[in-house]
């Protein structure tokens, strides 16, 4: 008899009832409804370590893979996902989204919902499609990244690695390093570590901070060394040459002399220090290959978490909409 | 044909003639015959002579709005100039100037009496029309001012954008003294502007979008005020949005340079907190901005540093606004709502009276672009905007006669309702 994730999820939770169909953002969740998807991931971890690695929750469901941006690894993690929770997935990959040149979004979401689909997985280069998308469709909508605003499966599955390790947040020290003003992946990141009670710094160029970042819940550090002594975790984020606007830095050596993670700024980290990073990563640009492939690097393991997350997200969403039904 | 109104028992507001009380006044042939506290209506029968009674309410200078895209030639499914006039005078306007960004640009006299034409076939309000400061607004060639200004053009600007080299702007302004038009710019480095499409600041931030820093504007206004100490012709600065830019205002008149500027009620009204559900009626540029941009920009009204209140009135298709933010276009259309919002944004907290707001919607804008209009001085061609300043009203997208609806007031009560609007001594709006 497989233990299904509903009963996980009935174990765990007592007093919360998840009710989002879509998931936008981490900005607008408790702390007790991250805690709550990350529990029921938990129980889906466990799917993909069976023989039969299914489960039937989505069966009949239809989930599409609406991608406006380059991506392998996300797209392929929400696909997997869908189909080990036994949803029909379809893939719909634009490489633009400049509405010059065809359809608007809108009209895209329309004509995929007109086919009867259930949940949109949305990825797009403009920060709040995923909300605009929420608004005007009634499927459910997974943002998968949206502009440089939010990455919310993402920030979840960097919080489920660190917890699963570390145990708690709960007063940890956060660093997430490089291009946070571009970062989708830094303002997830921020939102659910600080609800769930970590310290998080930012780190980087002050060309590449955001406008009123001391506005943010987090400190502001300028100098990568004084903060990676005290740290009892640093995310590397992904320099993103495609949306730096002019030249932020002014060569990619002296980036990486200032922000790198390189083997000898690990030789002053605290011993049990997790390096993660979002990936894909540029070795040698924000970490060297040592670094990143190193006994601290918790880098893959955050692919195998993401997995679980995204079922967990996906069969919430999904029962939120059903319930709503009812 | 029109032969006579008499205008009885109002409040007469007219600012340029120091007049604040209750008149008469008498319209004969298109042109303000008489304005005297009491006018006997007797004697005048048979001689088609219409009498209104504007008892409780105020008789103004016919009011005016210096920005406004009527999108026409180009883009006629947003707006025309035959439907954006009859939004003015139902919002109590009897002049609106045009703006020349529309396709092709306003940049020849032939435009700008295409311009011209279809205002006179709408037969509603006054409508003039700037031209472009470029030839296709592109910042590189002069476009034909000389002409232009000949054909009636009242100034020139490439707004929606600025003319971004320094050399071209200077060239402008030097040619522009051989006339006397006024250079109106709309403030905007586009270096630093970036792909901004709000303001750059804490909402950006959390939104996740970029954003147009404030020193876009200011970089470009300092620039300016340089350039006009070499080059002494009229300049005018649109829709200023930020508390930098009311600080170089008013430093640059302190210096008597010849320069003015206009605010727009968004930038009175909202703050960057608007956009924070992505809704794109909220996306215009220059961008909503903080709050101490507007607590500025309303002390700059009450300082009378701001010569204008000009809607910068934007209207886009609703298929245009339905995209994501980022992709959105710029715009708020508001023309047809102005006056309450006006009287929301300055009135109502007391910063301004109602003689000192017509005086910002009448004469003084008249003489930014140097038109013999906002009074209502014997002689002068008739134009008197009636106003019920108590009446209030919700504003509603689905009455305007505007063709677009991009207005994010939907839904507001505001005070201030047009109860006629008297274009050349005809009565072209009743409500």
């Amino acid at each position: 008899m497989p233990i299904t994730a509903n009963i996980l999820v009935k174990k765990k939770s007592k007093q919360l009832k998840w009710h989002r169909k879509h998931l936008l953002g981490l900005r607008e969740l408790s702390a007790e409804e991250i805690g709550y998807i990350l529990d029921t991931a938990v129980g889906f971890e466990q799917v993909s370590t069976r023989s039969v690695k299914k489960a039937p929750p989505l069966r009949g469901k239809v989930v599409v893979n609406l991608f406006f941006e380059d991506s392998t690894r996300t797209r392929n993690s929400f696909a997997l996902a869908a189909n080990r929770l036994s949803a029909d997935i379809i893939e719909f990959t634009k490489k633009t989204s400049s509405v010059s040149k065809g359809e608007t979004l809108l009209d895209t979401a329309r004509n995929l919902e007109a086919m009867g689909i259930d949940i949109v997985v949305v990825r797009h280069n403009a920060g709040g499609a995923s909300r605009f998308l929420s608004r005007n469709v009634n499927a459910c909508v997974v943002n998968a990244g949206d502009g440089f605003c939010e990455h919310p499966t993402q920030g979840l599955l960097d919080v489920y690695t660190i917890r699963k390790i570390k145990g708690t947040l709960e007063g940890l020290k956060i660093a997430i390093v490089g291009d946070v003003a571009h970062s989708r992946v830094a303002r997830s990141d921020m939102w659910a570590m600080t609800k769930l009670g970590a310290e998080v710094t930012f780190v980087g160029p002050p060309t590449l901070m955001p406008a009123q970042a001391e506005r943010l819940p987090v400190k502001v550090s300028y100098c990568l060394d004084e903060v990676i002594e005290k740290v009892d975790v640093i995310n590397m984020l992904r320099i993103q040459f495609e949306r730096l606007g002019g030249n932020p830095f002014p060569s990619i050596r002296e980036y990486s002399h200032y922000f790198g993670l390189t083997a000898e700024r690990m030789k002053r980290a605290k011993g049990n220090i997790l390096v993660m990073h979002p990936g894909p990563i540029n070795r040698g640009l924000e970490i060297e290959s040592e670094v990143a492939d190193g006994r601290n690097s918790v880098i893959l393991e955050q692919v195998t978490n993401g997995l679980a997350v995204r079922m967990a997200v996906l069969f919430l969403v999904n029962q939120a909409a059903a319930q709503r039904v009812d | 044909m029109h032969s006579g109104l008499l205008i009885k028992n109002g409040r007469l507001i007219d600012p340029a003639n120091g007049i604040d009380k209750k008149c008469d006044v008498s319209i004969v042939e298109g042109i303000i015959a008489e304005v005297r506290e009491e006018i006997a209506d007797s004697g005048r029968q048979g001689r088609n002579f219409t009498v209104i009674d504007a008892a409780g309410k105020l008789v103004v200078p016919g009011l005016i709005d210096i920005h406004v895209h009527f999108r026409e030639p180009g883009d006629e499914e947003e707006e025309t100039i035959a439907s954006g006039s009859a939004a003015a005078v139902a919002a109590g306007f009897t002049s609106v100037v045009c703006m020349p960004n529309t396709n092709p640009v306003i940049e020849n006299e032939t435009d700008v009496e295409y311009v011209h034409r279809k205002a006179r076939q709408a037969r509603k309000t006054h409508v003039y029309t700037m031209g472009a400061i470029t030839k296709g607004l592109e910042g590189v060639e002069l476009a034909e001012m000389g002409f232009m200004a000949q054909a009636g053009a009242v100034g020139f600007t490439d707004d929606g954008c600025g003319v971004q080299d320094p050399a071209v702007m200077l060239r402008a302004l030097k040619y522009a003294t051989m006339f006397d038009v006024v250079i109106a710019e709309h403030c905007q480095d586009d270096r630093i502007a970036g792909k901004g499409v709000m303001n750059a600041g804490y909402q950006s931030t959390i939104l996740g979008l970029p954003g147009i820093d404030s020193l876009a504007e200011e970089a470009m206004l300092w620039r300016d005020i340089q350039l006009i100490k070499k080059a002494k012709v009229r300049y005018h600065a649109q829709h200023i949005s930020t508390g930098g830019s009311v600080e170089l205002v008013r430093a640059a008149k302190n210096d008597g340079l010849p320069l003015t500027c206009e605010v727009a009620p968004h930038h009175l009204l909202l703050t960057e907190d608007c956009c924070g559900e992505y809704d794109t009626n909220f996306k215009v540029n220059p961008p909503l901005r903080g709050q101490e941009d507007v607590d500025a920009l309303r002390q700059a009204v009450a300082d009378g540093l701001v010569d204008a209140l000009a809607s910068d009135h934007a209207p886009h298709l609703q298929s245009e606004k339905e995209l994501e933010f980022l992709a959105a276009p710029f715009g708020i259309a508001s023309l047809e709502c102005a006056l309450g919002l006006y009287v929301k944004a300055l009135i109502e907290p007391g910063i301004l009276d109602w003689p000192a707001l017509i005086h910002l919607m009448t004469e003084k804008p008249a003489k930014v672009i140097g038109i013999d209009k906002g009074t209502l001085g014997i002689g002068k061609q008739a134009d008197v905007t009636i106003i019920d300043p108590n009446a209030e009203y919700k504003i509603d997208v689905s009455t305007f006669r505007s063709k677009s609806r991009n207005c994010p007031y939907h839904g507001w009560t505001v005070k201030g309702k047009v109860d006629k609007t008297i274009v050349g001594g005809e009565i072209r709006f009743e409500a």
